[in-house]
């Protein structure tokens, strides 16, 4: 299966500079059919769409919009996420790069339906170099009149990967720590400043401008049952072409990280971040979506020459680092596994090392507050699953390693 | 000044102060009439933030996994040889500090690496020392 590039079908055409060369394309002529619309006209063709998040979470965007613009008050709030700090993942700071009025037009739109007045751009800190050219196309989108009902504000991050996760994120808007907060409520009914709000990841928001155009039932005819729509797919790691690529959902994995993007002895691969699933190389023919695998669109590709414990642990580092620290599971968790991965990395494993992993790991996916810690056990789960061997490995050669320390005294 | 200002109010102070004084914590916290402890606690969550002096630039490396994966560990060891200082320290004469980041969304050019806001990708030891050079 090739490439299918509807979202991307601006970038490296446009000037992402210049608003007329979007225009140029048909830029803003969904924004303009969206206003001769009723709103609820706008998210029936959401829904009809089947479009969901694209952030990692995949909650049905169409039903969350119902939700916000259903919840009392004149207050509501739309956010964009670009906290984009999943690992592996940078499709959409290749959007905010070549394409950035695509999403000015989605949130346009959204914000119509749902009815805010006031939408937040929350750009992380790592991505300061594209924020000049987001507010020139912030600057230019008003000027022409398109956001003539919405105010954009671009607030920026300091480095915070939770930061990311929705309630986390709202709380760094409202000026605090950037903690996971307890839900109900949603955001939809309470979220930043207590107001109804929609946090939508920016390569959802710039699926919208094609579903208005297209219709509902229109999107809907490219993807899977579940999975509606075409994703953008990030390919790092060991492989000839790394990039973005977008795919029809359903497509399989082998398509693109081999065909596309050139990987060779493929030891397996880590679909949708740090959190996400591995995929050994033999199950490359799994589908991409989300009935199976599919997290942020990152894809991490490691050669067969690679060490699975080893990524395990510098995986399990970043969580426990990146962990807001608020809840205990998570917090306490990450610390744990990092302390038994690195001794399994350092050949100082002992038996019980493998059931501990895997009770920590119930323990934390049931009882953590957010995202975060209810998923990074998944890599360590995993890798249990299909590279059981490794670790068992590693640890025989531990007891090795201290046998020889008692003959030698 | 309304309290979800508080972290641009941060972010200020360190740009003017190249680092987040106690008393610009102070200051912050008594124009928002929070307690200064609040402060703190927002200043030193973020990563980017820095409650001690910096150097003029800002080094850092990512060391997230797809980074590692094209010998991004190399690129740090080059570095420290470089500026003859180990991550989380500044040079003598105050020009760099150098940092270990998590990922950074540079992954198609990794190994990669931020100097302040400026992204820098497909890096070899040499291009590294050529990309110093040209910060004072």
């Amino acid at each position: 299966m090739p490439e299918k590039r509807i979202l991307l079908k601006n970038c490296g055409k446009i000037d992402p500079g210049d608003i007329q060369s979007y225009e140029g394309q048909g830029g803003f002529k969904a924004l303009e059919k969206t206003l001769g619309m009723s709103p609820d006209a706008v998210i029936a063709e959401v829904k009809a769409s089947g479009l969901r998040g694209r952030g990692g979470a995949g909650f049905p965007c169409g039903a969350k919009w119902e939700l916000a613009r259903k919840s009392p008050g004149d207050e509501k709030y739309l956010i964009c996420n670009a906290d984009e700090g999943e690992v592996g993942t940078f499709k959409d700071r290749y959007i905010l790069q070549h394409d950035p009025f695509s999403l000015l037009e989605g949130m346009a739109i959204s914000a119509y339906a749902i009815g805010a007045k006031k939408a937040y751009i929350y750009l992380r800190a790592e991505y300061r170099y594209l924020l000049e050219g987001l507010l020139k196309a912030v600057s230019q989108a008003k000027e022409r009149e398109y956001l003539k009902d919405l105010e954009i504000e671009i607030r920026e991050g300091a480095g915070a990967y939770i930061c990311g996760e929705e309630s986390a994120l709202m709380n760094s808007i409202e000026g605090k720590r950037g903690e996971s907060r307890f839900r109900p409520p949603f955001p939809p009914e309470s979220g930043l400043f207590e107001k109804p709000t929609i946090i939508n990841n920016v390569e959802t928001l710039v699926n919208i401008a094609h579903i208005i155009l297209k219709g509902g039932t229109g999107y809907a005819a490219l993807g899977t049952e579940q999975s509606k729509g075409t994703k953008l797919f990030c390919v790092s790691g060991d492989v000839e072409r790394p990039g973005v690529y977008e795919m029809e959902l359903g497509c399989d994995l082998r398509e693109l990280v081999v065909d596309l993007a050139g990987a060779e002895d493929v030891g397996w691969v880590q679909v949708g971040g740090s959190t996400g699933a591995i995929i050994p190389g033999e199950m490359l023919q799994t589908p991409l979506s989300y009935e199976t695998v599919l997290g942020s669109g990152a894809v991490m590709v490691f050669n067969e020459s690679r060490d699975v414990v080893d990524f395990v642990y510098r995986t399990m580092e970043f969580l426990n680092e990146e962990s807001c620290g608020k809840c205990t599971p998570c917090r306490e968790g990450t610390e744990v596994m990092v302390e038994i991965l690195g001794r399994l990395n350092r050949g100082e494993g002992v038996e019980e090392d493998i059931p501990v992993l895997e009770e920590l790991s119930r323990t934390m996916m049931l009882s953590s507050l957010c995202g975060l810690g209810q998923t990074a056990p998944v890599p360590v789960l995993d890798s249990l699953k299909y590279f059981k061997k490794d670790y068992e490995n590693r640890i025989s050669q531990s007891v090795f390693l201290r046998s020889l320390k008692t003959v030698n005294g | 000044m309304e309290r979800n200002e508080l972290l641009n109010m941060i972010k200020e102070e360190q740009e003017k102060g190249g680092h987040v004084s106690e008393g610009a914590m102070a200051g912050i916290a008594q124009t928002l009439q929070l307690p200064i402890g609040d402060v703190y606690g927002v200043t030193t969550f973020y990563s980017f933030l820095s409650t001690k002096p910096l150097g003029r630039h800002v080094i850092r490396i990512c060391k997230s996994v797809p980074c590692f994966l094209q010998d991004g560990v190399m690129m740090a060891a080059a570095i420290e040889k470089e500026l003859g200082i180990s991550p989380g320290e500044t040079t003598a004469d105050g020009r760099f500090t150098f940092e270990l980041t998590n990922c950074i969304g540079a992954c198609d050019q990794a190994p990669a690496m931020l100097v302040d806001d400026e992204v820098y990708g497909d890096l070899t030891p040499e291009k590294m020392v050529e990309i110093l050079k040209s910060y004072d």
